[in-house]
């Protein structure tokens, strides 16, 4: 078993919580993980990326081959573009359908949309809105991670449980509202 | 045996505690932050009362670690790979006094420079100090060797150099931890005499580090870091070291090809190992993160010896870091890429975030320098350095911590006027202060503009040294109290505010401008922390 997943978004997003997510879920199968992240300059609002790399066999390199991403979960539409280059001839491009526009010359929507659409195996996402419908606008990512959960190898229970690691300090409610935009988002790639 | 998920940076802290570390030192630096963030919010630490604030800078950091070193003590000390420049003076004759308790000094380097203002390379540093340098290849390895490297540094009596670089400071791996070890007593050192560099003593300490440096060498060759793997394929024989090492291991993995390979991770690198590689095979290809420091020592001027490919003659790039592509194809495999990237992708350089008050304070410092024209504005390391990018393009230089001040200085003495610094108030107190001393002292007509912000911002807002002390300071170094102005950059007060700057402008004395305001991200973090302590 190998998943090799790029997370992409703008820095301030929180790409990290996605990638912390599957980690722990990683650590809880007993799988060997590599995790790239993007510290300092970039974190202001510049493009971000996170390789994630899971195996049931040692992880070499830190940062994942060209061609060789099993997935690539994007919190930003424009962003899910950059990262084509890595993604593997049957990948996933899983993302989210809300742009984040903080540069004077970001393209048409619709645009970037059509480029979505020519990737074989894509999913684009109204994460923001479904995380409203499931009471808590701020789990859009959890939205994103849901979408994406049917093309990681690992049982949707253990990501389920990650979740509940993650979020334990903040308490209860969090905790459901979280999980709530997490099974949304699967069920709406289900 | 208990395992962890940690960030390289995470482990080598993790791996400091364990192995009975007293004292942390550090100033903030990507990609070397979270070493000290690490050791600051562990409980362990806590408990043990380990000590964990941030140095002003680099240099006072280090020679605080090598004074607990002094004092028998387990001690390390973290910054970034041009960190180690501010830090070099101490760093360097550290090497000559030598350590009591075991001294560890962690440089993290930036090849690519993702968040820095060149890509130097630490291992330099190891071979100029005459220290033993080790560099992990992985996050199992970081945390390994740090106990390996307080070993060898009480045993030799020696700082140890522990290299790394961003991609393995920021990626995530399972460690196994080891037992602990318990924090060493307080003992002076045996030899009173040892700390005292006086020319007489020095000169016979430096002749036995020379002597020293030569015997580590030959040890190296039995480091259980510097390892050779023999091949059957002679052809190529493969020299890599440090987080290159996982590249090649990525490469190799998929491949038939079974050649030779000397992994380095232990400096000063043994020249037998090298020898017996060298020959054996029929050429060499040598892969490094940074610079070329393994194959200059091969080639050496003539380069008469066996063929080396590596990045002098452009088989590997000669800068930037690597990736599993450029090794793949220095060894002569294909790389096949996914799609490329549609031309509507825009760049997405990092920005202000919305509200920061620096962006209020370079509106009015535009407008205020406008009548002047262009190329007056001298700035520094900071958040505040995208006033280079566009809509501002508001400074004119971003060289090292402190340059603002010293370069507004000597453009004034050039001739320029008016000629301004803008400077954080973290970078400041790195190393501003004593710049701003010089203007004092020969009344330089220069305006400083600290734009403070309460915290270290660009590494993610860690404490500054500055944040309630500004304006004592630069009245203790002796700017008139007249010209010390502190303004509040907020849209509501543009007018007011460029209305001092333009009157600070044309003083003919130094004058500094305060401009305060939190940074709003460590704000929205504080009151979150309130909130939940509440």
């Amino acid at each position: 078993m190998k998943n090799d997943i790029i997370l992409s978004g703008v820095g301030g997003q929180g790409i990290l919580s996605i990638a912390s997510t599957i980690g722990l879920a990683a650590v809880a199968n007993d799988l060997f993980l590599k995790q790239s992240e993007v510290h300092g300059m970039s974190q202001r609002g510049g493009d971000v990326q996170s390789h994630l790399r899971l195996s049931d066999k040692p992880v070499s390199s830190d940062l994942i081959p060209y061609g060789k991403a099993d997935l690539i979960i994007s919190v930003e539409p424009m962003e899910s573009l950059r990262y084509l280059p890595w993604l593997s001839t049957n990948g996933w491009l899983v993302t989210n359908s809300n742009p984040f526009i903080n540069i004077p010359d970001y393209p048409p929507l619709d645009e970037i949309l059509k480029e979505i659409k020519k990737i074989k195996n894509h999913i684009i996402i109204d994460a923001d809105g479904i995380a409203k419908q499931s009471g808590s606008a701020r789990s859009g990512n959890m939205v994103i991670l849901g979408a994406a959960s049917p093309f990681i190898e690992m049982p949707f229970e253990s990501l389920e449980n990650a979740v509940i690691k993650l979020f334990g300090r903040k308490g209860d409610q969090i905790i459901e509202a979280n999980l709530k935009a997490l099974k949304a988002g699967r069920e709406y790639s289900k | 045996m208990k395992k962890l998920l940690l960030l390289g940076d995470e482990a080598i802290a993790q791996a400091a505690l364990d192995a009975g570390l007293s004292g942390m030192y550090a100033y903030p630096g990507t990609p070397s932050t979270e070493i000290m963030e690490f050791i600051q919010s562990s409980k362990d630490a806590t408990d043990r009362n380990v000590h964990r604030q941030w140095s002003s800078n680099e240099k006072t950091a280090m020679e605080a670690a090598l004074g607990m070193s002094y004092a028998g003590k387990r001690a390390m000390v973290a910054m970034k790979h041009v960190g180690l420049n501010v830090a070099a003076d101490s760093f360097i004759n550290s090497a000559i006094t030598g350590v009591n308790g075991g001294l560890i000094i962690v440089s993290a380097d930036d090849p690519s420079m993702h968040s820095s203002q060149n890509e130097q390379d630490s291992r330099f540093y190891g071979k100029f100090a005459f220290v033993p340098c080790f560099e992990p290849s992985n996050q199992q390895e970081a945390y390994d060797m740090v106990f390996d490297a307080f070993e060898v540094s009480e045993k030799y009596k020696l700082p140890v150099l522990l290299r790394i670089t961003t991609r393995l400071a920021h990626s995530r791996a399972s460690i196994n931890q080891k037992a602990t070890i318990p924090e060493k007593m307080l003992s002076l050192p045996a030899d009173p005499m040892q700390f005292i560099l006086l020319p007489a003593i020095a000169r016979k300490k430096f002749k036995f580090l020379l002597s020293l440096y030569e015997s580590l060498r030959y040890e190296n060759r039995i480091s259980k870091y510097n390892y050779f793997k023999d091949g059957r394929n002679k052809d190529l024989g493969i020299i890599t070291c440090g987080i290159a090492y996982n590249y090649l291991l990525e490469n190799l993995d998929k491949s038939l090809n079974d050649f030779p390979v000397l992994k380095i991770s232990a400096y000063p690198f043994p020249k037998d190992l090298i020898k017996d590689i060298t020959g054996r095979c029929k050429e060499i290809l040598i892969l490094e993160e940074g610079a070329p420091v393994i194959e200059e020592a091969i080639r050496g001027i003539l380069d008469e010896g066996i063929k080396v490919f590596g990045r002098l003659d452009g088989t590997v790039p000669r800068d930037g870091e690597l990736n599993p592509a450029i090794v793949a194809k220095a060894i002569g495999f294909p790389v096949s890429y996914g799609q490329n990237v549609p031309s509507l992708v825009k760049m997405r350089p990092p920005s202000f975030c919305n509200g920061c008050g620096h962006i209020d304070m370079f509106n009015s410092l535009i407008e205020a320098v406008k009548p002047y024209g262009h190329g007056h504005v001298f700035s520094d390391i900071g958040c505040y350095t995208l006033a280079a990018l566009p809509p501002y393009s508001a400074i004119n230089s971003c060289v090292d911590m402190g340059a603002s001040v010293t370069m507004a200085i000597g453009a004034s003495d050039a001739g320029l006027f008016p000629s301004i610094a803008v400077i954080g108030d973290s970078t400041f107190t790195h190393s501003g202060m004593t710049g701003l001393l010089d203007a004092v002292v020969k009344n330089s007509p220069v305006t400083i503009i600290i734009s403070d912000n309460s915290t270290t911002g660009m590494t993610g807002g860690q404490k500054s040294q500055a944040t309630g002390r500004l304006e004592q300071i630069c009245e203790g170094i002796g700017v008139s109290r007249e010209h010390i102005k502190v303004i509040v950059p907020l849209r509501k007060n543009h007018t007011e505010n460029v209305g001092i700057l333009k009157e600070e402008f044309e003083y003919k004395g130094v004058s500094v401008v305060i401009a305060s305001r939190e940074c709003i991200q460590t704000a929205a973090k504080r009151k979150r922390s309130e909130n939940s302590n509440e």
